[in-house]
């Protein structure tokens, strides 16, 4: 059976290149970039090395990137430790509606702390409205952080107005850049953003590597508190293999941008142009302003994780925002911030594609959706529409 | 993640459909949670000779329905009555945890069912 890894926003394969780079620092090369001696000076040139290739990634200055060991660890590490660092001047912070966990719950850990924070609202394509930026920073305003792409929906926010209307009031920016870099152009200076987060497997990368993108001269406090790693920002002995994956796989990123979005885009365009004269199918997110690999839809009246492993089942792989696809049994926020009604949103599927997927991919992907599709509006008993069921009211656990 | 007989209740789901002829119908759930489940049942001599469904809802879902109308069928209708949402996950093997309450709600639209058939009876 052919096998269709259509789930790239859940993490992408690593590139042979990225591997190959990071082999020796599995075995020979072992030291610790902190010896003074050479098994750690090679250990640290290479770590350095690794630094200069991210930060050309997003034309930042090599002293401008620390790396972390996870992209919510970024996220992380960006919201608390401004919040912590800038306290003095005041205590609120805007974060909008589409970001990651990583970011909403390092905002719930600031509230209970103490500072106070605005969840920007999002219009149906879920953009963030920069004049609603505008509306929600006050003289308290320390850190506003808007996503510069949605892994969920796909839609790639207007950060540059957003940072101009931050700008205008002296207010830093953070962008989680996650789902964005390696996949569209990124460019910190261009942008004007202040801190940035990434991670490495967004991008044929290896897992356990990221980083966050700090403007030179900003002052943060750390997270991890101990040696001086890092520039005494991050602690811990480093994870030298990831760290140079993370850099052989961001020097292909920056090589290969323009060829992988000019693969992507047709691939992608074939698919939301077929399904959506489908009937009851909904594309999530905007047409345009998309991440170039990135197709989501809601399936009216049939449920996401039924969709998920019954195309799994075809051997092709996908993601859902629907509650029985989540550990959590919630249906997206992101989707039902959107204005997604929530039934509809239950029927929540995300193909993301890469660059091991063949138009031939996509063909038996278009060939077997709608099979799916039928067979489970066949079992549906809102195959006709949601009758008195539509608002459903109080969703309610029996137990 | 599902049981082998979880996965094959849901790819291969038994007794899928409306009964036009129904002598009970069970409705339970709600498509804001994720899950609905309606059940039809035909009733002789206060056995369930028939049953069928019809579910929006998520792999467990679909296999809970399909395993309710299979273990109901030549049941009187106490038995079904008696039917457990814990006897229809041990058919299954088991389900996920945090399946157990959201997505088991077959044995609940079987009573509704019962229920529904009992009060025709007495119009």
């Amino acid at each position: 059976m052919r096998k269709c890894y259509f789930d790239h926003v859940a993490t992408n394969p690593l590139h042979p290149e990225a591997l190959e780079a990071m082999m020796p620092y599995f075995k020979e090369e072992f030291g610790n970039p902190l010896s003074i001696y050479e098994y750690g000076s090679r250990a640290k040139k290479a770590i350095e090395e690794a630094r200069e290739k991210v930060a050309g990634l997003v034309k930042a200055k090599p002293a401008e990137i620390i790396f972390t060991a996870s992209g919510a660890e970024a996220n992380n590490f960006a919201l608390r430790g401004i919040a912590l660092a800038k306290q003095n001047e005041g205590k609120h912070i805007v974060v909008s509606r589409m970001e990651h966990h990583s970011i909403l719950n390092s905002a719930r850990f600031l509230e209970k702390s103490g500072f106070v924070v605005t969840y920007l609202p999002v219009d149906k394509k879920g953009f963030v409205d920069p004049a609603a930026v505008k509306k929600a920073i006050t003289k308290e305003t320390v850190l506003i952080s808007v996503t510069h792409a949605s892994s969920e929906v796909g839609t790639i926010e207007p950060l540059k107005e957003i940072v101009k209307v931050a700008k205008e009031h002296n207010v830093l920016v953070h962008t989680d850049a996650v789902a964005a870099v390696g996949n569209i152009p990124v460019d910190v200076k261009d942008l004007g953003v202040d801190l940035l987060s990434m991670a490495a497997h967004q991008f044929y990368g290896p897992k356990g590597a990221g980083a966050l993108f700090i403007k030179q001269g900003l002052r943060i406090v750390p997270l991890i508190y101990g040696g001086i790693q890092e520039t005494g920002r991050r602690a811990g002995t480093e994870n030298v293999p990831a760290i140079v994956g993370m850099g052989k796989a961001a020097e292909l990123a920056q090589k290969e941008l323009q060829g992988r979005m000019d693969y992507l885009r047709p691939l992608r365009d074939r698919i939301i142009n077929t399904m959506s004269g489908a009937k009851n199918v909904f594309l999530t997110g905007d047409s345009e302003n998309r991440l170039p690999g990135h197709v989501s839809f809601c399936v009216e009246f049939i449920e996401g994780e039924a969709l998920l492993l019954l195309l799994a089942s075809k051997g092709i792989f996908s993601a859902s925002g629907s509650a029985c696809s989540s550990k959590a049994l919630k249906a997206s926020p992101v989707l039902l911030s959107m204005g997604v009604p929530a039934g509809l949103a239950q029927g929540s599927i995300v193909f993301s594609l890469g660059m091991g997927n063949t138009p031939e991919d996509v063909d038996y992907l278009l060939e077997e959706f709608p099979v799916v599709i039928k067979r489970l509006r066949d079992i549906s008993p809102f195959a006709q529409g949601w009758g008195d069921k539509e608002e459903g009211g109080e969703c309610t656990v029996k137990k | 993640m599902y049981s082998e007989k979880v996965m094959d209740h849901f790819t291969n789901p038994r007794n899928v459909g409306d009964m036009e002829d129904a002598d009970g119908v069970g409705i339970e759930g709600n498509p804001t949670c994720g899950d609905t489940m309606k059940i039809s049942i035909k009733v002789k001599d206060n056995r369930i000779v028939d049953a069928k469904f019809k579910t929006f809802g998520c792999g467990s879902a679909i296999a809970v329905s399909s395993m309710v109308t299979e273990m109901v069928k030549g049941k009187t209708l106490e038995e079904a009555m008696a039917i457990s949402k814990e006897a229809v996950a041990d058919a299954l093997d088991g389900l996920p945890p945090q399946k157990m309450h959201c997505s088991n709600l077959g044995a609940d639209a079987l009573r509704k069912a019962i229920e529904d058939y009992k009060s025709r009876q007495n119009k």
